[in-house]
């Protein structure tokens, strides 16, 4: 009889890594606790850095999920070790496994901590993940009142790099979002302003410099400064106010839409549901992993993995590798003497 | 409103609604590169004319984004058009040519 491995978290970690451990035998519970796979990833309309469909990328993760049972809006609510194996208990049932691998990936900062910025309280203050939807509704941004923007303010870092919301760490993938997203916005309004407000840039990867620049000579302008306030104006535009660090003067401007970049946040779930079993969390919220450097999809227990942004900010490449690397430890794991 | 007596510097900050960002926007048409400035000061840092009358190609391209005008008019005569400065630039921004294309707009 093949051994059984169980999956926390259905977004793209958590699917490579079933079909990771499914290719070498296992039999594979995934839970995920929506109603479709794909987390926040399917929520997204295009990704950086070449603009592709995030769902392009979420239906090559589905394809031949067939000897995985799935078991979605499935809520994981304890995992109990005994003997050194497992049992996990979801939505009131109990399913033995072998060995866990954790995917519970991460929640978006909740802006509207950020007072000062007007999330919620101002209609044209919106998150990077609202923008998403709007392109993904209508293909480009539009104001509360249906009309298209000619200025747009763009934030980084909000719930990021932030000790009074206790986020001290950066989140790694808002910089070139913010980026991908100015020159989306540029793409679908031509002559709409866009002013992206930073304190560095921070982007890190292949092709992100490029972008960088790409949205430069597209006419995107960079403020280096912290949004400090918004306030609103008549007829529903907002007053964003910062530094201009650059020539050391307060700055200020009025714009039909402010986007707020949200970073990414330890899941809240992630509490309840490890402390139980003994998994511990990082200084920043996130659940800690063996060894950071050597063994950083091995969790300090014997027999639990850990894949993708759980353990902290991933962009998805480096959630699937994390992924097909907690495959591997689990295997090795499995076939222990 | 109420008029307390006092008022806030217009020169002493930025605002963005009022600024004037025509010769950035000429700039970038004729000289592309002008966009692509990431501010890293490697010209101002390598500038032999800086020793001398302080001056700085990127404050003063950062002054004709902000649209102080007159006052990047002034920086540009500072220039001696060396080109060492184009020859650091990490994003090869045309620093020389720029200068040019603002000393020719002063005189305009």
């Amino acid at each position: 009889m093949s051994k059984k491995v169980a999956i926390i978290g259905g977004g793209v970690a958590g699917i490579e890594a079933a079909k990771k451990l499914s290719e070498f035998g296992y039999e594979i519970s995934l839970f995920e606790k929506d109603t479709e796979l794909g987390g926040h990833v399917a929520k997204w309309d295009r990704l950086f850095p070449n603009q592709r469909r995030a769902q392009e990328v979420v239906d090559i993760l589905q394809k031949d999920l067939e000897k995985i049972q799935v078991y979605k809006s499935a809520n994981v609510q304890s995992i109990n070790r005994e003997n050194g194996s497992f049992s996990v208990n979801a939505t009131g049932k109990s399913y033995p496994a072998d060995a866990v691998v954790v995917a519970t990936g991460f929640e978006l900062f909740p802006a509207e901590k950020k007072e000062e910025y007007g999330y919620q309280i101002f209609d044209n203050v919106i998150t990077s993940a609202d923008l998403e939807l709007m392109f993904k509704k209508f293909g480009k941004p539009q104001t509360v009142s249906g009309v298209n923007p000619s200025r747009v303010a763009i934030i980084h870092c909000v719930g990021s790099r932030d000790e009074k919301v206790n986020r001290p760490y950066c989140s790694k993938v808002c910089c070139v979002t913010a980026v991908k997203q100015a020159i989306e916005i540029k793409e679908s309004l031509p002559n709409c302003e866009v002013f992206n407000f930073y304190m560095d840039l921070r982007l890190f990867g292949p092709g992100y410099e490029e972008l960088y620049k790409k949205a430069q000579t597209m006419g995107v302008t960079f403020v280096r400064g912290r949004l400090s306030e918004t306030s609103e104006l008549e007829g529903g535009r907002i007053l964003v106010k910062a530094e201009d660090t650059l020539s050391s003067k307060p700055l200020k401007m009025s714009v039909d839409m402010v986007v707020l970049m949200v970073g990414m946040s330890p899941n809240p779930e992630n509490n309840e549901l490890f402390n139980g079993v003994g998994l511990a969390e990082n200084s920043d919220g996130f659940l800690q992993v063996n060894d950071y450097h050597t063994e950083p999809t091995k969790s300090q227990i014997e027999g639990i993995f850990i894949a993708g942004a759980c353990s902290g900010p991933n962009n998805i490449t480096d959630s699937i590798n994390a992924a097909r690397s907690a495959a591997m430890d689990a295997h090795k794991f499995l076939t222990r003497n | 409103m109420v008029n307390f007596g006092f008022s806030a510097l217009e020169i002493a900050s930025v605002d963005f609604d009022k600024t004037n960002r025509k010769l950035a926007e000429e700039i970038a048409l004729l000289e592309p590169t002008f966009s692509t400035c990431i501010s890293c000061g490697s010209c101002a840092g390598t500038c032999t004319a800086s020793r001398f009358n302080g001056f700085s190609f990127r404050n003063m391209c950062h002054q004709i984004k902000l649209g102080n005008v007159t006052k990047a008019f002034v920086e540009s005569e500072k220039c001696m058009l060396c080109g060492k400065c184009t020859l650091v630039c990490p994003r090869n921004v045309n620093t020389r040519n720029i200068c040019r294309i603002v000393r020719k707009a002063a005189n305009n």
